[in-house]
C-alpha cells in the first residue's frame, strides 16, 4: 500500500521504481514496490534485517532481475552499469597487509572500471584531493586503508562513490557498525552532500532515528511490501500495521520514534509526548 | 555371472595379497581423509592440506635417507609445518594464504636440499617417485597395523572434538564466545590433517593425497547439507574411488602399454574428480528445477485472483 | 661465476625475477597463492605428456598451464575456489604420473621441472623468454584498474559493471603465461617462491601499489641473485636458498612493522 504522493513533475525523478516484485529461492521477497526519489532528496530505506533492503538495492543496480515492474534511473531504463549511481556497500574488508592508501581507493572510484593504467596523474590527484577534502578524510589520505577505523573507511568508500559524480548515491546500512558519534558524523556528511551537490541520497537502515533530522522522505519495507512518503505520513500505526499484517504501535517521545509490534487487540495507536497539546488527528496525547 | 566377474576383475585379483592389503589400507585411509577433509573444505584450508602433503615429502625423503620409515618422517615434518602455518597465519585470509605459501616454498626448498644430498650418495629419483606418487600396491604388510591404529586415533579425536570443531569452523567468533579454545583447536585440527595427509601420502603419494582430503568431502558437501551426513558420505565416496581405482589399476596390466599397468594414484584422482563433477551436475539440475518451479508460482493480481503465467501461453 | 653459459643463467634469472615480482604483487593481493602454485605445478603433467608424444615439453607445459587456468576458473565459478584449485591440480598431476609411467626413457629431466634448478639456458631461448615476459607485463597493465578494483572491493566493482569473471580469467591466463615462460628455466618451486615472498614483503613495507610493485621486483631480484651466487659457491640447490630467503624476508618485514607499530603506540 502506498500513501498518495502529490507530485506533478514525476518525470524529473532520479529514481522511479514501479511495481517491482522479486522471487528468490521460492519466496516472494519483494512485492509490488513503488516509490520515487527526486534529485537532491535524502531518502531512507527503513526495515529490519532480511526485509529485502539489499535485494531492492541490487534490483536498482541492475544486479538482480525482478519478475514484474520497471525501474527508471534518470528517466532511462536500467542497464548493466549505470554511471549516475554511486554505490557504497555494507561492509568491505580491507586487509591491513594490502599496500593501498585511502587515496588509492578513492582514485579507483574515478576510473576503476576502465582498462589500462591511470595516466593523467596530475588531474587525477587533484580530483582525489578535492574529494577527500569534501568528506573530511584528507588527514588520513596517505594512510594504509586497512589500518583505518570503521568510520574512516566509510568516508573513503563514500569518497570513492562520489568522485565519479553520481546523481544518486546508494548506501547499504552504512550506520550498522558505527558508534553513536561516528553515526552522527556520517549522517551530517551525507546531508551536506545531498543539499550542497544536489545528489539524491538513498540510505538503508534498520533504525530510523539517526536519520530523522535530515530525511526528506522514507520508504518503509516490511514483509516484502513498502510504504513511502514523509515520516509523518508513513510512521503511523495504521500504515505499519497494514504493512506488517499485525498489530503495531508507534511511540514518539521527544522526537524519537519507536515501532513496537506484537500486542493483541485492535489496530495500534500512535502515542506522542506533546506536553499537553494535541499533535493531530488520531493521535492520543499523554 | 562368472563371465561378468572375469571381465571386471582381471585374473588373480581376489587371490592377490598385495591387493588385499591395498583394499584394506585404501579403505581405512579413505575413511579418515574423508572425515578430516570435510572440515578442511568447510574451513577453506585445501591449500594448507596440499602444502602439508608436499612439505611432508621433504620429511619423508629425509627419513628414508636416514634409514627410517618415511611415514614417521613425513608425519613429523607435516606436523611442524602445520604448527608454523597456524602460528604465522594470524587470522586473516590473506595472511593465511601467504603463510601457507611461504611454508610450502621453504619446505620444498628443504626437500630439494635433501634430494640433492642424497643424489650425491646414491640414485634418488626412485625415492622421489615413491614418496611423491606412491603406490598402494607397494604398501608393506608391516605398516598395516600402524596405519590402522593412526587412522583410528584420528577418528576418535575428531569424534571427541566434533561439535567444538564444527562450531569454530563455521564461526570462530561464535565459538570463542562460547568458550571454545579456537586457537588450540585450530592447531589440533591441523595436526590431525597432517596425520591424515601423511597416511594418504603413504598410499597414493604426497602429491595426490590432496585429492582424497579435498575431493570426496567437497562432493559430499554438494550432496548433503548435514555435516554429520557429509562425514559419512565423504568416507563412502573415498572408499568407492579407492577400491574402483585398485580394480582398474589391477586390470590395466592388460591394457596398453602391456605388462606395465597404469598407476593406481591416477585412477583414484580421476575418479575423485569425476565424482565431484557428477555431484555438481546433479545439484545443478535439481536447483534448476527448483527455480523453474518458483517462477511458475502463482502471482496475485489486484483483484486477488491467483493466475498462472503459463495460462495465457 | 660470470663466465660462459652462466651469463645466460644470470640473464634468465633476472627476467624471471622481474616477472615474478610483478605478477606476484597481484597474486598476493588477491590471495591467490594456491592458484599461483597450482598452475605451474600442474603444468608439469603437460610436459610429461609432451615428452611422451615426442613434442617440445614447453608446448605441453603451455597447454596444461592454460588448460589448468581455464579449468580452475570454470570450476571456481561453480564451487569453492580452493577446492577447484586443488582438484584441478591433482588431476593434472595425476595425468602427469600416468604419462610418466608410459614413458620408457628415464624422466630425470621432467623431475628437474619439479624441484628444478636454474639449468644452463641456451642463448636462443632468452629472447622468447623476454618476449613472453613483456607480454605478461603488458597484459597486467591492460587489466590493471579493473583487476585492482575487483581485488579490493568486489561488490563495488560488480555495481560499476565490471565483469569479475572475465577479469579473473584474464588474470589466471597471465599466471599461466608466466608459468610457461619461467618453469622450464627455474622450475616450479622457484617460480612460486619468487611470486609470494617478495610481493608479500613489499606489501608489508610500503603503502602504495606503485611502490609495492617496484619493491617486489627489487626484492625478487635480490633473492635470485643472492641465491644464484650462494648456490654457485656451495653447490647446493638454488631452490633451497630461494625458498628460505622468501620466508626470511617476509618474517623480517613482519617483525620490523610490528616493532614500528609498537613504538608509535607507546611513543
Amino acid at each position: 500500500m502506498n500513501v498518495p504522493v502529490p507530485d506533478p513533475s514525476a518525470d524529473d525523478a532520479i529514481l522511479n521504481v514501479d511495481g517491482i516484485s522479486v522471487w528468490l529461492a521460492g519466496r516472494e521477497v519483494l512485492h509490488d514496490v513503488r516509490f520515487r526519489i527526486m534529485p537532491g532528496e535524502f531518502t531512507g530505506l527503513i526495515g529490519s534485517n532480511g526485509a529485502g533492503k539489499t535485494t531492492l538495492f541490487r534490483v536498482i543496480l541492475g544486479l538482480q532481475t525482478s519478475s514484474t515492474g520497471s525501474v527508471l534511473v534518470g528517466g532511462r531504463p536500467l542497464t548493466h552499469r549505470n554511471p549516475i549511481i554511486g554505490y557504497v556497500p555494507q561492509k568491505v574488508f580491507f586487509d591491513p597487509d594490502m599496500p593501498l592508501r585511502a587515496r588509492d581507493v578513492v582514485g579507483l572510484g574515478l576510473d576503476g572500471h576502465r582498462l589500462g593504467i591511470p595516466l593523467d596523474w596530475g588531474r587525477r590527484r587533484q580530483a582525489v584531493d578535492a574529494m577527500l577534502d569534501a568528506v573530511d578524510a584528507r588527514r588520513f589520505a596517505d594512510a594504509r586503508v586497512g589500518n583505518l577505523s570503521g568510520g574512516e573507511q566509510q568516508r573513503v568508500l563514500i569518497a570513492h562513490a562520489l568522485i565519479s559524480r553520481p546523481r544518486l548515491l546508494l548506501l547499504d546500512e552504512p550506520l550498522a557498525n558505527l558508534d553513536i558519534g561516528a553515526e552522527g558524523e556520517v549522517v551530517a556528511l551525507l546531508a551536506r552532500i545531498a543539499r550542497g551537490q544536489r545528489i539524491a541520497v538513498f540510505i538503508s537502515a534498520h533504525d530510523v532515528n539517526p536519520l530523522l533530522p535530515v530525511m526528506d522522505r522514507l520508504v518503509y519495507v516490511a514483509a516484502g511490501k513498502t510504504a513511502s512518503g514523509t515520516t509523518a505520513e508513513v510512521i503511523r500505526a495504521e500504515v505499519l500495521s497494514a504493512l506488517y499484517g499485525q498489530h503495531v504501535d508507534v511511540l514518539r517521545v521527544h522526537g524519537r520514534i519507536l515501532v513496537v509490534a506484537g500486542a493483541e487487540g485492535p489496530p495500534g495507536v500512535t502515542f506522542e509526548e506533546t506536553d499537553g497539546v494535541a499533535a493531530g488527528p488520531g493521535v492520543v496525547s499523554l | 555371472m562368472n563371465q561378468v566377474l572375469r571381465a571386471l576383475f582381471a585374473p588373480g585379483f581376489f587371490a592377490s595379497d598385495p591387493v588385499h592389503a591395498a583394499l584394506v589400507v585404501g579403505a581405512v585411509v579413505a575413511l579418515v581423509t574423508g572425515a578430516v577433509g570435510v572440515f578442511t573444505v568447510i574451513r577453506g584450508q585445501a591449500f594448507a592440506g596440499h602444502a602439508l602433503g608436499e612439505v611432508g615429502s621433504a620429511g619423508g625423503s629425509a627419513a628414508f635417507l636416514g634409514g627410517a620409515n618415511p611415514l614417521w618422517g613425513f608425519m613429523g615434518v607435516a606436523i611442524v609445518a602445520a604448527g608454523l602455518i597456524e602460528l604465522l597465519g594470524l587470522h586473516r585470509p590473506r595472511a593465511r594464504d601467504v603463510a601457507t605459501g611461504l611454508v610450502l616454498g621453504a619446505g620444498l626448498g628443504l626437500a630439494a636440499l635433501f634430494l640433492y644430498l642424497d643424489a650425491t650418495s646414491s640414485s634418488t629419483t626412485g625415492v622421489a617417485v615413491t614418496i611423491l606418487f606412491g603406490s598402494l600396491f607397494a604398501v608393506s604388510q608391516q605398516m598395516l597395523p600402524s596405519i590402522v591404529a593412526l587412522s583410528a586415533v584420528s577418528l576418535v579425536v575428531l569424534a571427541v572434538c566434533y561439535r567444538m570443531l564444527l562450531l569454530s569452523s563455521l564461526s570462530s567468533d561464535l565459538a570463542a564466545a562460547r568458550g571454545v579454545p579456537v586457537r588450540a583447536l585450530g592447531i589440533a585440527y591441523l595436526v590431525i590433517m597432517a596425520v591424515a595427509v601423511s597416511l594418504a601420502a603413504e598410499t597414493i603419494g604426497a602429491i595426490l593425497a590432496t585429492a582424497l582430503v579435498v575431493g570426496p568431502p567437497a562432493t559430499a558437501l554438494r550432496l548433503t547439507k548435514r555435516p554429520g551426513g557429509a562425514l559419512v558420505v565423504a568416507g563412502l565416496i573415498g572408499v568407492a574411488a579407492v577400491w574402483l581405482g585398485i580394480v582398474l589399476a589391477y586390470d590395466s596390466y592388460y591394457w596398453p602399454p602391456a605388462g606395465h599397468g597404469w598407476p593406481v594414484s591416477f585412477f583414484v584422482v580421476a575418479l575423485v574428480f569425476l565424482f565431484y563433477l557428477a555431484a555438481g551436475a546433479v545439484t545443478g539440475m535439481t536447483q534448476a528445477r527448483r527455480s523453474r518451479r518458483s517462477e511458475r508460482a502463482p502471482r496475485r493480481t489486484a483483484s486477488g485472483c491467483a493466475e498462472h503465467p503459463g495460462d495465457a501461453a | 661465476m660470470f663466465s660462459g653459459f652462466m651469463v645466460n643463467t644470470w640473464i634468465a634469472a633476472t627476467l624471471v625475477a622481474v616477472i615474478a615480482g610483478v605478477v606476484g604483487f597481484f597474486v598476493v593481493l588477491r590471495g591467490a597463492a594456491f592458484v599461483a602454485h597450482a598452475i605451474p605445478h600442474g603444468a608439469f603433467g603437460g610436459a610429461a605428456g609432451a615428452v611422451l608424444i615426442g613434442v617440445n615439453p614447453l608446448a605441453g607445459l603451455g597447454v596444461f598451464a592454460v588448460g589448468g587456468a581455464l579449468g580452475i576458473g570454470w570450476l571456481g565459478r561453480r564451487g569453492r575456489h580452493d577446492v577447484a584449485t586443488a582438484l584441478a591440480l591433482v588431476l593434472m598431476l595425476g595425468l602427469g604420473a600416468l604419462f610418466l609411467s608410459f614413458s620408457v626413457e628415464y624422466a630425470a629431466a621432467i623431475y628437474s621441472l619439479l624441484f628444478g634448478e636454474v639449468l644452463g639456458v641456451p642463448s636462443d631461448e632468452l629472447l622468447p623468454i623476454a618476449g613472453l615476459g613483456v607480454a605478461c607485463i603488458a597484459a597486467l597493465a591492460v587489466l590493471y584498474r579493473p583487476l585492482m578494483l575487483t581485488s579490493i572491493a568486489p561488490e563495488v566493482a560488480e555495481a560499476r559493471g565490471v565483469r569479475a569473471q572475465r577479469i579473473e580469467t584474464g588474470f589466471l591466463l597471465v599466471v599461466a603465461l608466466a608459468a610457461t615462460m619461467t618453469v622450464p628455466v627455474v622450475g616450479v618451486l622457484l617460480m612460486f617462491s619468487l611470486m609470494i615472498g617478495p610481493a608479500a614483503t613489499a606489501g608489508s613495507l610500503t603503502r602504495s601499489p606503485r611502490n609495492a610493485i617496484a619493491l617486489s621486483v627489487l626484492i625478487a631480484l635480490a633473492t635470485v641473485w643472492l641465491a644464484l651466487a650462494v648456490s654457485y659457491l656451495t653447490n647446493l640447490p638454488v631452490g633451497f636458498f630461494v625458498g628460505t630467503l622468501g620466508a626470511v624476508w617476509y618474517g623480517g618485514a613482519r617483525i620490523w612493522t610490528a616493532r614500528r607499530r609498537g613504538r608509535t603506540a607507546s611513543g
